[in-house]
């Protein structure tokens, strides 16, 4: 059985299609990651799954039971962690996930799991204190305890690293990295794709309520998407021409700044810039950055065209 | 039925009156005294409304209910939007309660609201005016009765609202205007022909008028037509509060 099985999912707004017939199976025990840009649908399909938005047509199912026709079931079985920084302002840390547990039907037989959660999750010493006296990855850690009050076996986290500093997605990375090794199924959504790498067996790009790409996530990287590189150079004077060679990678030119698209496995940053000083260019500056999911959306259609 | 989760909902909403009770509790009760001491003091002189009822006693089971009903709007109205603009309302969307769990303990918690501050008003006016105890069970049954309804029109409004704006103005153009024609300071039949049949048509005004019954015995109409009235009233708005909530309507778009 499938932890979530998706079939033909729609989600029609007035005049936008958010969801536009997604199938998708993720299997017990995945470390599952959901890609794409923002406004790929990713969270409307996630929020359908967690019961938070009706779907127009098709159906979704955790672990066997239809999230709208046996909803009860269905919730019980996932945790989630929303991707807005939201809390109570009315309660102290314990008393939100005590609130949360009782949700759920659990009483105080939940608290020692509660207290255990506050430990992983260091908030321990900021039990009595009222939410709005947290930081903001303070709070973050709280939400993610209420994912958890449960102990559901699925965890869905929305974008759990947006906004967040280094050392605490450090944090969260071991802390859900933990979750998947106690038998959780995890399924993730990101913009950034080195966390998706990092993290998730499996991958779903989403782009435009549609699946884009499903596969194995070194199968992906295989296929060369990730691999991309963009190249910033800032040169002297504005170049005339460019070298025949590099005139396929380029991608844009703003007077004496190019930027060009390399593949990391064949091009070298090295090779590139000599080709660009024998053309008798003085380079000033130069910059890299990793490929982001804009450059694997321009690939996967480049892919797709005949 | 998921009864610790209805119990949970229950007490996380009068917990969280609670903790602010100066503004949800004891402010309401003051300004409701206040109303006692100003009309009792300008208009005490009046003709008794009833026989043997003095203006002063006939005020204060009106405010009573006028609090009561004022309080539980509040209640569940101001908890929903705050929620919804906070956006926390989300962990209590994503929990396993069924719509009629959610509406029950948003309207248990609003009553409970309502028998706090209606107590409380009748708790100290009590020592300055006495006040005559007709039958307990009307009383209570039209308290009950009473914050249940509002209750429940405060999850509408709590529902349907997109601002705080909304809510004030559904507060101040539909139910302070509602409590205060609801013959809270006056016997209807003090009124002009025309300005009591209009009074017939509020249903809040069977509120305070079968409340006051349960105190002196007698009242503008029967309590039995004021139970009448505030049952189907109840259940008019109960039915549009759980078919919105079944539906999702603008929670779970």
């Amino acid at each position: 059985m499938s932890a979530i099985a998706i079939s033909r999912l729609h989600k029609h707004y007035s005049t936008v299609h958010a969801l536009n017939g997604i199938d998708l199976s993720i299997e017990r025990g995945e470390f599952f990651g959901l890609l794409g840009p923002n406004g790929a649908g990713k969270s409307t399909l996630i929020n359908i799954v967690a019961g938070l938005t009706r779907p127009t047509r098709g159906s979704a199912a955790v672990l066997g039971h239809d999230v709208v026709r046996d909803y009860r079931r269905a919730r019980r079985l996932v945790g989630v962690v929303p991707q807005e920084l939201t809390f109570d302002p009315f309660f102290t840390v314990r008393e939100v996930l005590r609130i949360q547990s009782g949700y759920f039907g659990l009483g105080r037989e939940n608290d020692a799991w509660l207290e255990e959660l506050m430990a992983a999750l260091m908030l321990t010493d900021k039990a009595t204190a009222n939410m709005r006296a947290l930081s903001g990855g303070m709070k973050r850690r709280v939400m993610i305890a209420q994912a958890l009050v449960h102990k559901p076996e699925v965890v869905i986290l929305d974008e759990p690293t947006a906004g967040v500093d280094v050392e605490l997605r450090q944090q969260l990375w071991r802390f859900i990295r933990r979750l998947h090794a106690e038998g959780h199924t995890i399924v993730l959504t990101t913009h950034y794709l080195e966390e998706a790498e990092a993290l998730c067996g499996r991958i779903a790009i989403l782009n435009r309520g549609e699946i884009a790409a499903l596969d194995r996530t070194e199968r992906l990287l295989e296929r060369g998407i990730g691999r991309t590189l963009r190249l910033r150079v800032t040169t002297q004077a504005p170049l005339a021409g460019l070298p025949p060679a590099l005139v396929p990678k380029l991608r844009a030119q703003d007077g004496n700044r190019l930027e060009l698209q390399l593949s990391r496995d064949t091009d070298s940053v090295v090779a590139v810039l000599d080709a660009l000083r024998a053309h008798g260019a003085t380079i000033t500056d130069v910059r890299t950055e990793a490929a982001d999911l804009e450059d694997v959306f321009i690939e996967l259609t480049r892919a797709q065209r005949p | 039925m998921n009864v610790v989760g209805f119990r949970t909902l229950f007490y996380k909403e009068v917990l969280r009156f609670s903790k602010v009770w100066m503004q949800t509790v004891f402010a309401p009760i003051v300004s409701s005294l206040l109303f006692l001491i100003v009309f009792g003091h300008v208009l005490g002189a009046r003709a008794e409304p009833y026989a043997g009822v003095s203006y002063t006693a006939f005020l204060v089971p009106g405010l009573m209910m006028m609090t009561v009903i004022q309080n539980a709007f509040a209640n569940t109205s101001s908890s929903l939007i705050q929620s919804k603009m906070a956006g926390n309302i989300v962990f209590l969307l994503l929990a396993p309660l069924s719509y009629l769990e959610f509406f029950a303990a948003f309207v248990a918690a609003a009553v409970m609201r309502g028998l706090f501050v209606g107590l409380g008003v009748y708790a100290i006016a009590m020592w300055a005016i006495p006040v005559p105890f007709h039958n307990a069970g009307w009383i209570l049954l039209f308290a009950l009765l009473g914050s249940a309804v509002l209750g429940a029109l405060g999850v509408i409004a709590g529902i349907w609202a997109q601002k705080f704006d909304q809510i004030a103005g559904f507060q101040n153009f539909v139910i302070v205007p509602l409590s205060f024609l609801s013959g809270v300071f006056y016997s209807l039949h003090s009124l002009p022909v025309f300005w009591r049949g209009l009074s017939h048509l509020n249903p809040l005004f069977y509120m305070v008028d079968g409340f006051r019954y349960g105190f002196f015995g007698v009242s503008d109409v029967s309590p039995w037509l004021s139970v009448a009235v505030v049952l189907v009233t109840f259940a008019m708005v109960s039915t549009l509060t759980v078919w919105m909530l079944k539906t999702g309507y603008r929670l779970r778009d």
